[in-house]
């Protein structure tokens, strides 16, 4: 899933500060997954900002409403007839919402009330880690299925480097070094032969390098 | 001959090379770099010339090359993978061998989190490895990466880094065969103090036969204090700094630190040139500390250095 943090409170109220009539927008895609934008969240950010505009003496006219998802128009479109009402909308969806929702209603300022962190997954209640950094080239598969494109700091092909210590990545005593872990995968899978061979240089094109991308399904297309 | 440099002919030759180490200044201080080269020059066969190590910005390592080049000394051109992409590593590396530079070292590259500039991005679009492929294709191949032919290759001897403390152990042999396989000339280690693991790492090496393939040269740095010592055992990742050194260091005056450091040195030289044939030469890195290089050398009686 894709996973975000909450903007700081302080930070949204400077993003609306005059904005009278505010929509906070949630999602019920990744988001409400990692707990960070769904209708629950929707809920305790509106509430956070009528406490605080309140306090400032202000008309708390803060709406919520969670859609299905914010990166398919037909969900967006369920706006059509109330969007321009609003002075802001907050998207706390990951970062395709704000930009889905200013494409299609260009005259509503929209802000993001969450940063999108990374694709990754639970680790544990509460816990998430990243695990894929969308090359657009799988290769997991070779590295005992774990990618040292997203998960090695360095996103070397032929680690570990020479700050690999306890099995600990050289930037923090909390970032596995996951070329460790690779060693001892292939190693218990009687694989370890296979890491003998030298990777060649990586084909970037199909990551963010190679411009930003658009896929199209032919056979989808109406 | 592949590139003719001064350390290719002096391994060649058979010769215990010896090699030394210069950081660039954090300015423009031309001064400094040849103030630090005259501590060096006749005293090691070619001058590391580090690359923005630990992720400081310091003046260009292929222009402090050129300094030492003008001062009569053979520089060695350190080049990481965090700061550049395909384009300008091969770029950078037909300028430097255009302005003469003839060794180059080919790193990873200290994280940039480590730096002055922690919030910058890095690059490692080429890892060391395949930087080492590629400059290997570029001098015998005479082609880019691309396949594309070159106007004028590059006569490089290069050169490659082993870690043979940092984890997990049993791979570090296996790594520093895939940079030979690759096309490393040479391998200069990590920071040796722990003996009997170095010792360890090269038999592996040498039953791999991977010692007959490319020169094994051993690092070396003196521990200039206690303070030192402590800080490399507890915060340099892939550092091992055995108790015994600490407590050697412990055994004496404070103002005799150094100078036990320096002994220390002398004898890991020693016993590395004695009994592990392995083992061409050494790396000797005297950080901050160029001007007593020449005790080393010459305590391990390594000087005077050959002329080839």
């Amino acid at each position: 899933m894709i996973v975000g943090d909450s903007k700081p409170l302080e930070e949204i109220l400077e993003m609306i500060q005059g904005k009278e009539k505010v929509l906070v927008l949630g999602c019920r895609g990744c988001v409400t997954v990692c707990n960070v934008g769904g209708e629950k969240e929707v809920g305790i950010l509106a509430t956070l900002l009528r406490i605080a505009r309140k306090k400032a003496g202000l008309a708390p006219s803060i709406e919520e409403r969670t859609l299905e998802r914010q990166c398919d128009p037909e969900y967006i479109e369920e706006l059509a007839e109330v969007a321009e009402g609003y002075d802001a909308i907050i998207s706390i969806a990951c970062g395709v919402g704000p930009q889905f929702m200013s494409e299609r209603f260009p005259k509503v300022p929209v802000y993001p009330g969450i940063n999108t962190t990374f694709i990754g997954g639970a680790l544990e209640h509460g816990v998430w880690g990243e695990r894929c950094q969308s090359c657009g080239n799988c290769l997991v598969h070779n590295f005992g299925g774990l990618c040292p494109i997203a998960r090695c700091s360095k996103s070397l092909m032929n680690g570990p480097c020479g700050g690999s210590a306890n099995k600990k990545c050289e930037i923090s005593p909390d970032v596995d070094c996951i070329w460790h872990l690779i060693v001892e995968k292939m190693d218990a899978m009687g694989r370890l032969k296979e890491l003998e061979r030298v990777w060649p240089v990586k084909n970037w094109i199909t990551s963010r390098d190679g411009g930003p991308r658009k896929r199209v399904r032919e056979d989808l297309k109406q | 001959m592949k590139s003719g440099s001064n350390l290719e002919k002096v391994l060649a030759a058979g010769h215990f090379a010896v090699t030394g180490e210069l950081g660039p200044p954090r300015g423009n201080n031309v001064e400094e770099v040849r103030h630090k080269a005259a501590f060096l020059k006749g005293i090691v066969d070619s001058v590391n010339i580090t690359d923005n190590q630990t992720a400081v910005v310091r003046m260009a390592s292929w222009a402090a090359c050129k300094l030492l080049i003008d001062e009569g000394l053979e520089p060695n051109y350190q080049m990481v993978c965090r700061d550049r992409n395909r384009i300008a590593l091969q770029s950078d590396i037909l300028g430097a061998s255009a302005l003469g530079i003839k060794n180059v070292l080919c790193l990873s590259g200290d994280h940039q989190r480590f730096g002055d500039h922690p919030e910058g991005k890095n690059v490692y679009d080429l890892d060391s490895i395949q930087l080492i492929d590629t400059f290997r294709k570029m001098r015998d191949e005479k082609t880019f990466l691309n396949g594309k032919e070159l106007d004028g290759a590059p006569g490089i001897f290069i050169g490659a880094a082993a870690n043979p403390f940092a984890d997990p152990f049993a791979w570090r042999v296996v790594r520093m065969g895939k940079k030979i396989a690759a096309g490393a000339d040479f391998i200069q280690t990590q920071c040796i103090y722990n003996m009997p693991k170095f010792r360890e790492f090269v038999k592996m090496a040498v039953d791999q036969g991977l010692t007959e393939k490319c020169a094994l040269l051993a690092g070396i740095t003196p521990l200039k204090s206690v303070g030192m010592a402590k800080y490399m055992a507890k915060f340099v990742p892939g550092m091992d700094v055995p108790e015994e050194h600490i407590k050697r260091l412990q055994g004496v005056d404070k103002k005799e630190q150094g100078n036990e450091g320096i002994k220390i040195a002398i004898e890991m030289i020693q016993e590395i040139r004695e009994t592990m044939p392995g083992v061409k030469g050494v790396h000797v890195m005297a950080i901050e500390w160029e001007h007593r290089a020449k005790e080393i050398v010459e305590g391990a009686g390594l000087l005077p250095r050959p002329v080839v």
